[in-house]
Parts: C-alpha cells; sequence; structure tokens
C-alpha cells in the first residue's frame, strides 16, 4: 500500500488544485463582462455569424494536427533510442531507419497533395 | 543485452501486404492520375498473390516469433490464406468500372460534400478513387496479423489496423453517399467503443497474471495467482470487444445499418474477411490463453450462441432490403459458428476453420450479385424490386439462388457441409442445447431464403423493374470463384476438411 500512497498524495494534490482555482479566481479576479468573454470559445474562430447552409469547416487546423502527430511520433521513439543508441547497436539503427521511412510516407503523401499549402 | 530475432520468413506474408499499403500511399504521391487505378490494383493483386505463395510456403511451419508475440501456426496460417484469397476476390470487385459507366464504386473525393458542385466536377471528369487500395491493403494486413496474435497488445494493435481503415472505407459509396457516411460514423464510433472495451479487458488481464502473452496468461490460469475478479472482469470486457466485431448479440446492433450504407463490394468484403479475422482472433485468446478457465467462459458463450441465432433468424424474417436480409443471416451465422467455439477441442477449430472459409466465399459472391441489380438511383436492394428477377436475368437469379441456399445450408453446397461440420463438434463437446437450437433456427432460416428465390423466380417482374447491369471479367471472375468454390466444397469438402483438420493445432 506505501507504494500507492505518492500517487493517492499526487491525485488529492491536483483535485486540491483543480477545485481551489476555480474557487479563488472566482473569489479573486475582475468582474467585466463584455461580449467577448461571455461568447463561448472556439479557437480564435467567431462562433456566430455561421455562414449561410452551415458552410464547411476549414480543415487546416486537422492538418495541422496530423502534421504534429506524424513528428511526436517521431520524437517519442527517437529519444529512448537515441538514450541507449549504443546498447541497441545495428538492429537498433536499422529498425530506426525502417520506422523513420515509414513515419516518413504519410508526411510525402501530405506534401505532394498539398497539405503544406496554407491557402 | 542482444538484438532481438525476428523470424522474417515467418512474418513475411504480413509484411508483403503491409509494404504493399506503403507503397500504395507513395503511389497515391507521385503517380500521375490517369494510370493510377491500375497501377494500384496491379500492386495490390501482385502482393495478395505472392503474400498467398508465402502462406502456402510455410504450411508446416509452427513457431512463436517476433519475441512471443505472434504465433505462425496452422490455425494462423489457414486463416491467412483463406483471407489472402477473399481479399484477392473483393480487390476484383473493388476493381469493376464497368456497371458505374466509367467509374468504380466509390465517390471520387471522399472528402467532396454529397451534392455539391465539387463532386459533379469530379463525377463528370471521371476522376477515380484509388485510395481503397492501400486501405484495403493495411485493412488486410491486420487482418492476417488478427488471428497471429499472441499478445494482447499486438491482438489490440491488429484489431486497430484493420479498423481503421475499414471504417473509411464504408464511408466512400459513390451513391446515396449521406447513407454511406452515416454508416462510416455509427460503424466509428461503435467501434472506438468495442475496441475501448477489448483494452480495458485485456489491463484486467494484464493485472491478473503480470503478463500479456499468452503462454504467461495460461501459465497464471494454472497456477491461481492473483485475484480472480480482475481475470473474469476482464474476460468478459475482452469478449465484448471480440463479439462486436463477429457481429453477435447483443453487440450486433451496427451491423445492418453498416452492412446497408457500406459499397456492396466493401460489404461484401467486411462481412467476409472481418468475420474470420475476429473468429481466428476469439479461437486463439480463447483457447490458448483463457483455455484454463473454460467453465467459467462457456455458459457465457452458450447464452450470445443462443440469443445470436435466435436474433439472427427471427429479425431476418421480417427484412424488405436485401442487403439489411444479409446483414441479420450474418449475424445467426456468426451464432452458428459460436456452437463450435464453445465445445473446446481440436475438432472444433477444424469446423470453425472449414465454416469460415465455406460461408466468406459465399457471402463475397452474394453482395457481389446485389451489385448488379440496378436501378437509376444505384443498386436496387429492395426486396420487392428483386420480384420476377427469374425472369429476367436467369443467370444471376440462379446465381443469386445458389448463394441462398448454401446460406440456408442446402446439401451439395458448401454451407451445408459448414453447419454440418460445425454442429457435430457442438454436439461432441457435449453442447447439445446449442446444436438443437441451431438446427431449429436453420429451418427457419431455410424458409426467409427460399423466400426470396420464390420471389425471384415464381412472381411477375415489376412493370418498371430493375435492370441486370453487365459486368466486366473483373466481377464475372469473382462472382464465378465463389459460385465454383460453393458447389465444390458441397460435392467435394473432404480435401479442405482435411486441411483444416491438419491445421487445427495452436502452437503454445
Amino acid at each position: 500500500m506505501e507504494l500507492y500512497a505518492p500517487m493517492i498524495g499526487l491525485i488529492v494534490v491536483a483535485a486540491v488544485f483543480a477545485v481551489g482555482s476555480v474557487f479563488a479566481s472566482s473569489m479573486l479576479g475582475p468582474k467585466r463582462f463584455n461580449r467577448v468573454r461571455l461568447d463561448s470559445y472556439e479557437c480564435g474562430i467567431e462562433p456566430t455569424p455561421q455562414p449561410v447552409g452551415g458552410g464547411r469547416i476549414p480543415i487546416k487546423y486537422y492538418l495541422t494536427a496530423m502534421t504534429f502527430i506524424i513528428f511526436d511520433i517521431e520524437i517519442i521513439f527517437l529519444y529512448p533510442w537515441a538514450v541507449r543508441f549504443d546498447h541497441l547497436g545495428l538492429f537498433g539503427f536499422v529498425a530506426m531507419v525502417t520506422f523513420l521511412f515509414l513515419i516518413t510516407v504519410p508526411f510525402i503523401y501530405e506534401w505532394r497533395r498539398g497539405g503544406l499549402e496554407w491557402d | 543485452m542482444t538484438a532481438p530475432s525476428i523470424e522474417y520468413a515467418a512474418l513475411l506474408p504480413m509484411i508483403i501486404v503491409l509494404g504493399a499499403g506503403v507503397v500504395g500511399v507513395l503511389v497515391e504521391a507521385f503517380v500521375p492520375r490517369r494510370p493510377r487505378h491500375a497501377v494500384q490494383v496491379g500492386i495490390a493483386l501482385l502482393a495478395l498473390v505472392a503474400a498467398l505463395v508465402q502462406v502456402v510456403r510455410l504450411r508446416d511451419t509452427e513457431i512463436i516469433g517476433a519475441v512471443g508475440s505472434v504465433a505462425i501456426d496452422g490455425p494462423a496460417l489457414f486463416l491467412q490464406g483463406t483471407l489472402l484469397v477473399m481479399a484477392i476476390i473483393s480487390v476484383m470487385f473493388f476493381a469493376e468500372r464497368r456497371i458505374e459507366s466509367g467509374g468504380n464504386a466509390f465517390a471520387p473525393a471522399a472528402s467532396s460534400l454529397p451534392g455539391s458542385e465539387d463532386e459533379r466536377v469530379l463525377v463528370r471528369d471521371r476522376v477515380l478513387q484509388t485510395e481503397i487500395y492501400p486501405l484495403t491493403m493495411f485493412s488486410v494486413g491486420g487482418m492476417m496479423l488478427f488471428p497471429a496474435a499472441n499478445d494482447l497488445l499486438v491482438m489490440f494493435i491488429a484489431l486497430e489496423v484493420l479498423s481503421l481503415p475499414l471504417y473509411l472505407l464504408c464511408g466512400m459509396a459513390r451513391r446515396r453517399r449521406l447513407l454511406s457516411q452515416e454508416a462510416a460514423m455509427k460503424y466509428f464510433l461503435l467501434g472506438a467503443f468495442a475496441s475501448g472495451f477489448f483494452l480495458f479487458g485485456a489491463a484486467f488481464v494484464y493485472g491478473y497474471a503480470g503478463s500479456l502473452e499468452f503462454a504467461a496468461i495460461d501459465a497464471a490460469l494454472a497456477a491461481r495467482v492473483g485475484q480472480e475478479g480482475l481475470l473474469l472482469a476482464g474476460v468478459g470486457l475482452m469478449a465484448v470487444g471480440l463479439l462486436f466485431k463477429i457481429g453477435a448479440v447483443p453487440f450486433h446492433a451496427w451491423t445492418p445499418d453498416v452492412y446497408q450504407g457500406a459499397p456492396s463490394q466493401v460489404t461484401a468484403f467486411m462481412a467476409a474477411c472481418t468475420k474470420i479475422a475476429a473468429f481466428g482472433a476469439m479461437l486463439r485468446l480463447f483457447y490458448v490463453a483463457f483455455g484454463g478457465i473454460r467453465t467459467d467462459w462457456q455458459p457465457m458463450l452458450w447464452a450470445v450462441a443462443i440469443i445470436t441465432m435466435v436474433v439472427g433468424i427471427v429479425v431476418a424474417l421480417t427484412q424488405t432490403d436485401v442487403k439489411r436480409m444479409l446483414a441479420y443471416s450474418s449475424i445467426a451465422h456468426a451464432g452458428f459458428i459460436l456452437t463450435a467455439l464453445v465445445a473446446v477441442d481440436e475438432v472444433a477449430i477444424a469446423a470453425i476453420l472449414f465454416y469460415l472459409a465455406a460461408y466468406g466465399l459465399t457471402t463475397l459472391g452474394a453482395f457481389a450479385v446485389v451489385t448488379l441489380v440496378r436501378d437509376a438511383g444505384g443498386e436496387a436492394t429492395h426486396l420487392s424490386k428483386w420480384a420476377g428477377l427469374g425472369k429476367r436475368s436467369p443467370l444471376l437469379a440462379a446465381t443469386f439462388g445458389l448463394f441462398l441456399l448454401a446460406l440456408a445450408g442446402i446439401p451439395l453446397t458448401s454451407g451445408f457441409v459448414g453447419k454440418l461440420t460445425v454442429f457435430a463438434a457442438a454436439f461432441q463437446g457435449g453442447a447439445m442445447p446449442l446444436v438443437i437450437v441451431g438446427v431449429v433456427t436453420s429451418a427457419v432460416a431455410a424458409f426467409f431464403y427460399v423466400r426470396v428465390i420464390v420471389l425471384m423466380f415464381f412472381s411477375d417482374p415489376a412493370p418498371e423493374g430493375p435492370t441486370v447491369a453487365v459486368p466486366s471479367a473483373w466481377t464475372v471472375v469473382g462472382i464465378g470463384a465463389a459460385v465454383v468454390a460453393t458447389i465444390v466444397l458441397g460435392i467435394l469438402p473432404g480435401p479442405l476438411l482435411e486441411l483444416a483438420e491438419q491445421a487445427a493445432v495452436f502452437v503454445r
């Protein structure tokens, strides 16, 4: 049970921090309400007025997110490999090159299909 | 620390198919639009045939490779071979271009808004959807890994690799695009939910056994270490994930909608191949990893098998759409296969392997026939439109009739031999009540299959009925292969049954 004590402590700290922050900001924060404050938050997009017929949602955020995931996954696997590079030897090197090639394929696809052009 | 040894030869079939998927993505990026379709079809068929050749060359292999995570043994190779044959036929159906006057059965660009100017321009310019081929390759690769997975995590990854491309394929129909997208959305949401169940169950089982490998889980079960509650919860949750994929009641709700909304070629591929892969995975998981507590999970699967057979058949009786009827029939067939799975012995494994091969080929053929009966709006799937089809196109109606008889399990078709072996295995395994329910529901099922045959041959054609499209060689050869398999496996099932019996030993 002692093994779990730090984890329980962390959970308690997290809960106190979350609840405490909400409580503190409502107590201490300035209360100046205006249009922007009361609008729903949409990553900087104007939530209204909507284009006629619903319009189409720009797909650029999604592409940025997918590009991020490509590099994110690449880094996640590169780090532990780099740390243990000398132990993993040739096998690790070949495996990593294969992995890097495979993770580059979707990037090439995105580039060729015009996913990197903003407009 | 030494480098892990990877048995590349044994894994080669999967590497070939997944590699073809990667090459397919590069083809999408670099090959100009005009020759792209031919190149993609060529790569897909070449890879599938090459993988099939390698599976045949591996036939007597029995190893647990890739550091204990993948088992290449009789059942895995048998199912991989079956999957590859069905994938080859599916790709042939995908390549069909004559029935849509130059296009294939898929939307030119899945991202174009249905009914928009974009879509109209793409259709007018005869832009061909080619991304389906790499997607299919990835899906087939996942399906091949699924029954070979010998580790809970690898099994989960295989499940996702086979599922994600399928969700996309379901939403790509050329006609009735909103229905198709709705089907994809439903399949994705419910599928993701079921994957969550599977993963949660895997976490519980890991908590019990302290290992993800099947052999270690089996050893932990024998030693009776850990907390029983964790294990039972884990087994139950993992069963939910797998029963969803095979479409067993009460996890079947997605099946009719998705089968109806997806392009019929994709439905054929999905109905045949997903079922094969998921039953293979379920066999290995429940026999190799959870074989030690069979008395705990058998009652659960008994109940699921009975309600699956009953609900599948009873609801199928009320269907007025051909694709929905075949979907409920596939649910009932999942129930028939489950009766043998409950038995837990080698006879049962052989029976299931044979049944999956026979059922898959018949289903592929049946859905391919559905693609050919058309009116102005695309496929005419309402049963009333099929009235009198036998007078308009006797050959097509006879072909569909043969598939229906096989699905009903009439003697001299593959369906009869499949049902006989499955029920015999269940009987030997002491599951007599299941056999009785199975035989009774089969008799009821025969009624609605025969009803469609009567409708086709003995009623008058509707005045503005559908026309029968003349397909190109791709579909003709595919349906022909399904017809030949359905008849040959019905009359001379010996060789395949023998092969299934030889293959029915799991490496542990």
